[in-house]
């Protein structure tokens, strides 16, 4: 079955590199004339990114706990609670400051102080990680962009998780079905000595369905979609607010965004009475 | 010839016996790890590479050393160095089977090598490390077994083998270039990513494996009645005093860009390994002798009459060995990871089962030298006679 399915992602991807080859070729200025555009996965194709609207999220919520639950859950993360040594984990939160580690944060904004910032794999679009692999055990698909693992081909050597400057990946270093919670059967246990890590959801995009983290959400906390198509919720997140990626600096080219504009910015439709009321408004 | 290895006197087999209980006890304890996983290591989530690594690191430059016997030799007709070439091209295969087995237990999934050649990846440095490191234990295999065959039969080496040579010492530079890529071309981590890596493995390569070629020869030398000759043995305390003064050299160069230019992520890999930071300096003294180490060791190999004196040139040797042992086999991989790349500090020491496995790895690798310098030694009749 896994190999029939890898073949079949593997038929897929390279369909998707012929077609970018061909439509290259055919209209070379198309694609430089739009100097500024995004790295596109494939000329037709979607390029799946998130953003996580930083405004939404406060800083004790339940909300971040149920993200992570609920991806955990879906994926079958074991929970090494006790024993951070073994930790593993797909998405989990950490302070603002701490995502953003290379930027150095003086005086900033009082919400934005020790936020709790969901963190998780960014599917770069030029990933260090499937560079350095020496198996191709993970890959970046063609068709939509997503850094993929193949837990069955994985020989444990941790290169990825080396390469990896979002400290986004884990290593099984012992059995982790013990610590599963409770087996999710639909979905793979993975087997001590390989590297997991979030794969945007990929077995429920395929399903049509939202990633697990996303659907947790409810208030669009959260926001899926396509980059590659202009009128998607990304896109025009993108463009209205401010949103800033991590070390963007390196060239990787981060597909999780994080909108760290101010909150009160929510209400910008209301009348600007309810503005001066809004939360965080404390420095009169 | 190997069977020459099969017989020798009760020391000798006192010697091999004591080799194989330290073995022993590593591959119990690697059974161990295999069975439970990597836990068992002082490894975590923050530092996934460890002694393991570092040694692997630390004998590729051992390996590559070979060459700065074979070159002066083949190259420059350079004839003290004849009885030399052999110890050296032995060294460096014992290095490198040390250097597979190191990676060999550090790999999560060992049932799973051979993905590695099923799924060749030429994008990853990895798969270059395997390529240079088999094709460098292959040439060494073979040039040491055509010309030690042909000392035996009293017949010149073949005219084809000369070419091999020559390409074994490009290689050999390969293999420690490509083991810095490994490190040098990954953005997640500052204190690796500066282009002097590869040169300062070099040099440090070029120090400390001359260094343990002159201590092996001194020690064969008090055992058989083989003698490198007085000439060889300073010859290469010269490239050892050369290469420790590059490597110095480099070291500071490193420094220098990285504290003056004083941007953090530089500078607090090297403030965790000599100062230590958020009160983890697990390594700071590790370093700190380090340092120690090279000065005496300069101070001794630069000065010609220290270094002409064999206690004291044993001394300088067992110096720069130490010294450069714990800076690429402690302190180089270990600071990568700390701090990691969200800032943090994870406090990492090996466990016991990891110090047994990598003792029992450099058991195996004595063993080799052992065996194989014995062969070479019965082939030249230089053993002593049997009590």
């Amino acid at each position: 079955m896994a190999g029939n399915r890898r073949d079949f992602l593997k038929l897929a991807g390279l369909t998707a590199v012929g077609t970018t080859a061909v439509s290259s070729i055919k209209a070379p200025t198309a694609a430089a004339s739009t100097a500024d555009s995004h790295p596109e996965a494939s000329a037709d194709g979607v390029r799946w990114a998130m953003v996580i609207d930083l405004r939404k999220f406060s800083k004790d919520d339940a909300l971040i706990e149920r993200c992570v639950e609920a991806c955990h859950r879906e994926h079958n993360v074991p929970n090494w609670e006790d024993d951070p040594k073994n930790e593993v984990k797909w998405i989990w939160a950490d302070d603002f400051e701490t995502a953003f580690h290379s930027q150095e944060f003086h005086f900033i904004r009082e919400d934005l102080k020790g936020k709790p910032t969901l963190l998780l794999c960014n599917h770069c679009d030029n990933p260090p990680c499937t560079r350095v692999c020496p198996t191709q055990a993970t890959w970046k698909r063609d068709i939509d962009g997503i850094v993929m693992m193949d837990w069955h081909r994985c020989i444990g050597c941790r290169y990825c998780v080396v390469a990896c400057p979002y400290g986004s990946r884990s290593f099984n270093w012992k059995d982790p079905r013990p610590a599963i919670d409770e087996i999710t059967a639909d979905y793979p246990t993975r087997m001590r000595g390989v590297v997991e890590k979030c794969t945007f959801c990929e077995e429920r995009l395929a399903r049509g369905l939202e990633p697990a983290c996303v659907e947790a959400c409810g208030n669009e906390e959260i926001v899926f979609g396509d980059l590659n198509d202009p009128s998607s919720k990304v896109r025009q997140l993108l463009a209205e607010r401010m949103a800033i990626r991590r070390k963007a600096g390196l060239g990787t080219q981060p597909e999780v965004y994080y909108v760290i504009d101010d909150p009160r910015t929510l209400q910008e439709t209301a009348p600007a009475a309810v503005v001066d009321g809004a939360e965080g408004g404390d420095h009169a | 010839m190997l069977e020459k290895a099969l017989t020798g006197n009760r020391t000798y087999w006192t010697w091999i016996f004591f080799l194989l209980v330290v073995i022993g006890a590593g591959a119990a304890c690697w059974y161990w790890q295999f069975r439970t996983g990597l836990t068992v290591t002082g490894l975590s989530r923050d530092v996934v590479w460890g002694l393991y690594i570092a040694q692997f690191t630390f004998l590729v430059g051992v390996a590559a050393s070979a060459v700065m016997v074979v070159l002066p030799y083949y190259l420059h007709n350079y004839k003290a160095f004849g009885k030399m070439t052999i110890l050296g091209e032995f060294l460096a295969i014992a290095a490198v089977i040390m250097c597979m087995l190191f990676i060999f237990v550090d790999m999560g999934r060992p049932d799973r090598i051979f993905n590695v050649f099923l799924h060749p990846t030429p994008h990853s440095m990895m798969f270059w490390d395997t390529v240079a490191l088999g094709g460098y234990l292959c040439l060494n295999i073979l040039i040491s077994r055509v010309s030690l065959s042909c000392e035996r039969r009293g017949e010149a080496p073949p005219k084809w083998i000369k070419p091999i040579i020559i390409l074994s010492i490009p290689w050999a530079v390969s293999i420690h270039t490509v083991t810095a890529f490994l490190y040098a071309g990954l953005a997640a981590r500052p204190f690796w990513m500066t282009a002097i890596l590869a040169p300062r493995f070099l040099a440090s390569a070029f120090a400390a494996g001359p260094a343990l070629l002159i201590l092996l020869a001194l020690i064969v030398r008090k055992l058989t009645t083989f003698d490198p000759g007085k000439e060889a043995i300073q010859k290469l305390a010269e490239i050892v005093t050369y290469a420790m003064l590059l490597n110095v050299f480099f070291v500071a160069m490193e420094l220098f860009t990285a504290l003056y230019s004083d941007i953090p992520e530089h500078v607090l890999h090297f403030q965790f390994l000599f100062m230590g930071l958020d009160g983890n300096n697990t390594l700071a003294p590790w370093m700190w002798l380090s340092v120690v180490l090279a000065v005496v060791a300069l101070v001794i190999l630069v000065n010609p009459a220290t270094r002409r004196t064999e206690t004291t040139l044993v001394v300088g040797c067992m110096a720069v060995f130490g010294s450069l042992w714990i800076d690429k086999g402690l302190g180089m991989v270990i600071a990568g990871f700390t701090p990691s790349p969200l800032g943090k500090v994870t406090h990492y020491a090996p466990t016991a089962p990891e110090l047994t496995i990598s003792l029992a790895i450099y058991a195996i690798g004595v063993l080799i030298v052992t065996g194989l310098y014995k062969i070479a030694l019965e082939v030249r009749g230089q053993m002593k006679t049997e009590p």
